[in-house]
């Protein structure tokens, strides 16, 4: 796996694109195709393809298992925070309506941190389980 | 098309009872959670299907007047698929300790581990070559 | 031609799930699996669900496979030959699908724009979603604005499979290197 230039060349050359594709799918979801548990499991893949490309000593290196839990809760938390934040607003739970002056923009906000907390979720712990399975396997 | 207007139910009960086939006939846990795969995927079809619309488009506002496909099917299916791979990681997870604690993942063996027959049950444990005999019997408490 | 490109492909994934239940080697059910996947994806564009249509090809035919090839190499492909007879089995899923099969009777045409589905909510979210959340993609202001409490329960099931199985496959093995010690 590691002698194997073709295949770490190509590697190397799609990682960056399809990171930042991840990218483009969360935060474009609004008006194309994409949303957060899509850009979650891209990301995810991105680095997946960097594990499995350069092994896992090298990928441990670039994002640590350690700090996927916390960030895995971090997302749920951001979810869960719009909807007090929109209830100490006065409205119901999750009611986006109210988190700005306009309620379409409430809207726009809301989903766009609620796509986030998702994206940020999916993301990490679909890391979280590639790595458990690759720790077993070494 | 007409005679074709329900292909896709078919094709989808087809698959659902292929997936079935494949948990319930198979030993082996690995392919047992492939076929629970297939059997989702069908269901996600199923759900699929049900939300097209004949001439429709892909739920994105474009022009007005536009024939749009049902877009809350497709939303149930999406959080679904997540939702699905999570879970066939925890199977898949599962498979792996139970390699670990018994030593196999074909169902007729750790049924004969943990109802010996006949009262076989010590010479079992070790006489198998794993290295995780210990735990198997472990297991079994 | 959408109906044809249908048919077609949903008569691959029949083609593919064949393959699935007659071959023995693990390791090719599992690739079979990830090209099953894919082929979904495409029959999900078919069906105009693009979302869906993404979410499949990445989570089935990328991460899916990964994680089942992983597994297996931990505990190898070999797969026992069957040794009871398939006659039970094989009554059985004959007998439910014929029944589901009876079923799809009842159901209403493919495609059909009457069919009770889309007569509940679907209109009120096609119609008043543009307006109401001003989110272009339909599928994306259903699931984040209309469904929140949907979507939030879902992440927390992610997150929960995710705990679930860092708890199963912890990081103990760090510890004590001796591979046979999977007790304390």
């Amino acid at each position: 796996m590691q002698r194997d230039f073709v295949l770490r060349i190509i590697a190397k050359l799609l990682i960056p694109y399809i990171l930042l594709f991840a990218l483009y799918v969360q935060f474009h979801g609004d008006f194309g195709p994409g949303g957060g548990f899509q850009a979650g499991v891209i990301f995810a893949a991105g680095i997946i393809l960097y594990a499995l490309v350069n092994g896992f000593e090298q990928a441990v290196r670039l994002v640590s298992p350690r700090i996927l839990p916390p960030i895995a809760a971090f997302g749920v938390l951001l979810y869960g925070g719009v909807g007090v934040v929109s209830m100490l607003r006065g409205g119901a739970f999750l009611d986006y309506n109210l988190l700005a002056h306009d309620p379409v923009h409430g809207q726009h906000y809301g989903i766009l941190l609620i796509e986030l907390g998702v994206g940020i979720t999916v993301a990490s712990i679909m890391l979280t389980i590639f790595y458990a399975f690759m720790e077993r396997n070494r | 098309m007409e005679l074709l207007g329900q292909y896709n139910y078919w094709v989808v009960f087809f698959l659902m009872m292929t997936g079935f086939y494949v948990v319930i006939a198979r030993g082996n846990l690995v392919a047992k959670i492939v076929g629970l795969n297939i059997f989702q995927t069908s269901v996600f079809l199923l759900y699929i299907s049900m939300g097209k619309v004949s001439g429709g488009t892909a739920p994105i506002v474009a022009d007005p007047g536009s024939l749009y496909s049902n877009p809350l099917p497709h939303v149930l299916i999406l959080t679904a698929i997540v939702v699905g791979v999570a879970t066939t990681a925890l199977g898949l997870a599962l498979v792996v300790r139970i390699k670990e604690a018994y030593g196999t993942v074909e169902e007729d063996e750790i049924y004969a581990q943990d109802d010996p027959p006949h009262g076989s049950a010590p010479a079992l444990a070790q006489g198998s070559e794993t290295a995780t005999a210990d735990s198997a019997g472990e297991a079994r408490r | 031609m959408t109906h044809l490109i249908d048919i077609v492909l949903l008569t691959f994934l029949v083609a593919t799930a064949i393959a699935i239940v007659r071959l023995n080697s693990l390791f090719a059910v599992v690739m079979l699996f990830g090209i099953y996947s894919l082929i979904t994806a495409g029959v999900f564009i078919a069906l105009d669900a693009v979302d869906v249509a993404f979410t499949e090809a990445a989570v089935g035919a990328g991460i899916s496979t990964v994680l089942m090839l992983g597994t297996l190499a931990l505990v190898g492909h070999r797969q026992a030959p069957q040794q009871h007879s398939r006659a039970l089995p094989l009554t059985v899923v004959v007998i439910t699908g014929v029944v589901l099969l009876w079923g799809t009777a009842d159901m209403p045409r493919f495609g059909d724009p009457e069919a009770p589905v889309h007569q509940h909510v679907a209109p009120r979210y096609i119609q008043d979603s543009p307006a109401e959340v001003g989110v272009p993609n339909m599928v994306t202001s259903v699931l984040a604005s209309y469904r929140g409490f949907d979507t939030l329960g879902e992440t927390a099931v992610v997150f929960t499979a995710g705990v679930a199985v860092l708890v199963l496959l912890g990081r103990r093995r760090r510890q004590h290197r001796d591979p046979g010690s999977s007790g304390d």
